[in-house]
């Protein structure tokens, strides 16, 4: 296993080329995809034609710290040169002209895509199970899921063929299948990361953002990811800033608060002993633990399952059939053209999303759902903005339970969404939240620990994780093969 | 059936197309007539992944425009998103402003009717507010299929509601007329109709006196004056007819087609679509500071209602001719650059010959006065050889074709060219009155038997005679010297 960290360090040592470690991770992709199928498009062309530029620009003495080191890319980010299906059939066949801000950052940073990995349909999912492109496995064990929706991007890092990669987080989608398998990942703060090119889930909560093995890794990415864009009017200006300026800072004397309402009922006895094992080992790096609360975090939820269909509903309005993407083959009218063409093109978990999403946004519910949840969502970011008068980082469990098997929640979404108990609150209240390894439960799989900062404080949550990743090793395991 | 007993109720919904070099929420350009969708950018198409950033310069417009009403220019206003499948709506949804508009209430004054009848109307205003057009569907040439043209999708509008306070098609008309003029007065859209710049909803409802309100029905894209005027009589009749005939008017949306006269049912309210508006996420709320809205302030220009006031106070004008030379900004700018040259003493001449000959002719060549063959001041030196007794109405009817013409640089030119200098000399006058009065007896006894209309025709026989160039003042003096003598 390898981290960014240290295939920086060997290409500018001159140790390897760009097109050399590009050529030994698509060789470790083509012998481990087929079992994970993390990967959904892979372009060796392509690949290699950025790790020669990568090369070049080192070779002309314009080498970054990420110049040439491998990323995988999540399947919503619009690329050109490669396809952006977004784990649906409605858009197997889109390439986009444009590259995402994100793409655009990662290519200006030297970044050599390595492939596209698989998702969740449109990001709408927590086990990859809904991607048309197939389910994506678990490297820690082949017949659980990975979690989603950036489950391609978690299992490729786990499993070792990618050293990093991008995903994009609306309720959890980074940092569940982060913990999920067992690898480290950041959700900015809204606003940090562009959204332009970022293929709309729920435009008020997504957000892009690195999963890799490390702390360390994750802020050396967002460095490169992180930054304005007048594309996308809900990007923040703001001065550019080192997110590894803070990965030494000393932990003694940070508070951390531990809310009541995540430790409670529904928490597995896995990931409660892992959670409270990393919490002793935070107390012995010389932080201090105090007890906050969240009262209105039981909400969440049913706030989140409002607010991000709504916007889904509309989001995907676009996806019609006129203009590109799927059209069905067959039809008699205009209105039998889109609903054949969005019956077909889309999957169970979208159209039940979309369904929701109409409901509630529907005359006469409008004020009950949308509005409310609006309300709620309002009063769950005030709450945080309580607990951070007591704390400077927030901690607690990622998810419930570890990774659960393939077809377990299948036919029982709302048990597969009440799996986001802990993570939908942060995207409600736009914070910047991470899952880093901390030990494993049942099964021998990993248990995730969530690290929630406040507004712009992912120096500081970087920097605890780095700190904890230095005193243990749950980071550097890695899955039998 | 009678009108008489009926009353009518119409609120106007404007569509003005705002004047900006690019579209509302992507940087592709807004103008009229290229190939279908070569103005058409990813954010346009509604390309996975794209969005929406507001364009500065319509809000700009919106903000003038507000203040051109003297409404309200909100602080903070919220984009939505409508939800609606249409081939020609990129994204199935319409980007616009529902539950905080950036424009709330003010009000247009309209002059409705001519001469002894014409009357003032206060129209009050709703709302005004941003939102992005639709493309087009095109249903010829293309067999069997229609074909999308994503040109005009993304392009600036204002839609610009009406309280329902007019109750004639003639108020309706005067309303749409002095929006019109206001839009383009403040130069914010190009008002051109034919192009689709500036279209109307009318919302008309009829009831008996004393009742509620009738339900109304929505007549769609009106794009001409005319087409208005016999769109809401039409629609009016009807739903009198109806109503009188036992039939109860549902509400619906209808079309007018020009060919027929006929207004026709598009859909009923039960085939309303809902549309699902909410906050559009991608659009933080658009704040608009109060120092933006004090620059646009300084940078306004006099407002018709102010300059039309500023002639009937300055220059003694009726309301009449003060409204009808601010009917629009280059009427009223061509007014005053021919006054500055001509001068305050002949501002109702001048008003006379602008709106008169001027106005007549321009509209009978299909031209706008910024594109008159006749400058300003080519007319202010016509008006003023007519006020110093140099030439005579008729003859400066003459002298200003020839302008039109451009057989002169100047009036004074073309007067000595042709030799059209008036004739004052009474010497020159009195042989030319005694050949008429030779010449026809007949009338001069008519006259002296009290026939007052055989004077009128001896005068246009001396006038006849002189060839335009005696002045008619002078010659009903001599004459009615000579025939009481």
């Amino acid at each position: 296993m390898d981290t960014v960290k240290q295939l920086s360090a060997r290409l500018a040592a001159g140790d390897v080329s760009a097109v050399e470690l590009a050529q030994d991770y698509l060789a470790k992709i083509q012998a481990a995809n087929p079992a994970l199928n993390a990967f959904v498009e892979l372009n060796e062309a392509q690949t290699l034609s950025e790790a020669r530029a990568a090369d070049a620009l080192r070779a002309e003495g314009r080498a970054g710290p990420l110049t040439g080191v491998p990323i995988a890319h999540k399947d919503i980010f619009c690329q050109t040169g490669w396809h952006a299906r977004c784990g649906s059939k409605m858009l197997e066949n889109f390439a986009a002209p444009y590259d995402a801000g994100l793409i655009e950052r990662a290519r200006a940073a030297g970044l050599v895509t390595l492939g596209r990995t698989n998702m969740d349909e449109f990001a709408m999912g927590s086990t990859n199970e809904s991607s048309y492109y197939g389910v994506v496995h678990n490297p820690w064990q082949l017949d659980a899921v990975p979690g989603g929706s950036s489950g391609g991007s978690a299992a490729a890092v786990a499993a070792g063929i990618a050293p990093a990669a991008s995903g994009t987080d609306t309720g959890g989608s980074i940092r569940q299948p982060a913990a999920f398998c067992g690898i480290t990942g950041i959700k900015p703060t809204y606003g940090i990361v562009s959204r332009w090119g970022m293929i709309a889930y729920a435009s008020s909560l997504d957000q892009g953002g690195p999963m890799a093995h490390t702390a360390e890794d994750c802020a050396l990415l967002l460095n490169a990811f992180a930054g304005f864009d007048t594309r996308d009017a809900t990007s923040l200006e703001r001065a550019p800033e080192d997110y590894t300026r803070a990965l030494d800072a000393p932990l003694a004397g940070l508070r951390i608060g531990v809310p009541k309402e995540f430790f409670g009922e529904g928490m597995s006895d896995d990931v409660r002993a892992a959670v409270d094992a990393a919490l002793a080992t935070f107390r012995t790096l010389g932080a201090r633990t105090v007890e906050v609360s969240l009262p209105r975090s039981g909400y969440a939820v049913p706030a989140y399952y409002v607010i991000a269909p709504a916007e889904a509903s509309s989001n995907l309005n676009r996806f019609d059939g006129v203009r590109y993407g799927y059209r069905a083959p067959e039809y008699r009218d205009l209105n039998d053209m889109y609903a054949k063409t969005r019956a077909q093109g889309f999957g169970e978990e979208v159209k039940r999303r979309i369904l929701i999403g109409t409901y509630v946004l529907s005359h006469g519910y409008y004020d009950a759902y949308y509005l409310q949840a609006q309300r709620v969502r309002r009063l769950i970011a005030d709450d945080y903005q309580v607990a951070f008068r007591d704390c400077d980082l927030i901690l607690g469990p990622t998810t419930p339970t570890v990774a659960y098997g393939i077809g377990d929640k299948a036919d029982d979404p709302l048990s597969m969404y009440l799996g986001d108990i802990y993570t939908t609150s942060v995207n409600l209240a736009g914070l910047p939240g991470m899952s880093i390894p901390c030990g494993f439960g049942a099964g021998g799989l990993p248990v995730g620990l969530q690290i929630v900062g406040n507004y712009f404080d992912e120096a500081r949550m970087l920097g605890a994780a780095h700190r904890f990743q230095q005193a243990t090793d749950w980071h550097l395991r890695t899955p039998p093969r | 059936m009678s009108r008489a007993n009926w009353e009518v109720v119409i609120g106007l919904e404007t569509h003005s197309q705002l004047n900006t070099t690019s579209k509302i929420f992507s940087g592709s350009p807004t103008a009229f007539g290229a190939a279908p969708n070569v103005q058409a950018s990813a954010v346009d198409l509604a390309l996975p992944g794209v969005l929406p950033v507001m364009n500065r310069a319509a809000v700009e417009r919106a903000i003038r425009f507000g203040l051109a009403v003297g409404g309200e220019v909100a602080q903070r206003s919220v984009f939505a998103r409508k939800n609606y499948f249409y081939p020609d709506l990129p994204k199935g949804y319409q980007i616009s402003q529902y539950e905080l508009p950036v424009v709330q209430g003010g009000a247009l004054t309209i002059r409705v009717g001519d001469g002894d009848k014409a009357y003032e109307k206060v129209v009050r205003l709703t709302r005004a507010h941003l939102e992005e057009d639709a493309g087009k569907s095109l249903h010829e040439d293309f067999h069997g299929m229609s074909g999308i043209d994503l040109n005009r999708a993304g392009t600036p509008l204002l839609e610009i509601v009406s309280e329902p306070d007019m109750t004639s098609s003639a108020e309706a008309v005067a309303y749409a007329r002095a929006l019109h003029a206001l839009v383009r007065w403040v130069d914010i859209c190009d008002g051109n109709m034919q192009e689709g710049s500036f279209r109307c909803d009318a919302n008309v409802s009829v009831r008996r006196p004393g009742e509620p309100l009738g339900t109304r029905r929505e007549i769609k894209n009106l794009n001409s004056f005319r087409f208005m005027q016999q769109a809401i009589d039409f629609e009016i009749q009807w739903q009198i007819e109806q109503i009188e005939d036992g039939h109860k008017i549902q509400q619906a949306t209808v079309l007018f087609d020009p060919d027929t006269g006929e207004t026709r049912a598009m859909r009923s309210k039960e085939d309303a679509h809902d549309y699902r508006y909410f906050p559009d996420p991608d659009l933080p709320p658009l704040v608009i500071a109060a120092d933006w809205i004090a620059r646009v302030r300084s940078e306004m220009p006099e407002l018709p209602v102010a300059l039309s006031a500023r002639l009937q106070a300055d220059y003694g004008l009726s309301p009449y001719d003060a409204a009808g030379l601010t009917a629009s900004r280059e009427m009223a700018q061509y007014y005053l650059d021919a006054l500055a040259v001509v001068g305050a003493a002949q501002a109702k001449p001048l008003a006379n010959w602008v709106m008169g000959e001027l106005a007549a002719r321009l509209n009978r060549e299909e031209r706008d006065i910024a594109q008159s063959p006749v400058t300003p001041s080519q007319l202010a030196g016509l008006v003023a050889r007519i006020a110093d007794g140099t030439i005579s109405n008729n003859i400066a009817k003459k002298v200003f074709e020839a302008l039109w013409s451009g057989e002169g640089q100047t009036a004074d030119a073309v007067i000595e060219a042709q030799g059209l200098k008036q004739v004052t000399d009474v010497s020159a006058i009195e042989p030319i009155i005694d050949e008429v009065l030779a010449a026809n007896p007949k009338s001069v006894e008519e006259y002296r038997a009290g026939k007052d209309k055989a004077f009128n025709a001896l005068v246009g026989q001396v006038m006849k005679a002189s060839k335009g160039k005696a002045s008619p003042a002078q010659v009903n003096e001599l004459l009615k010297k000579k025939l009481q003598a």
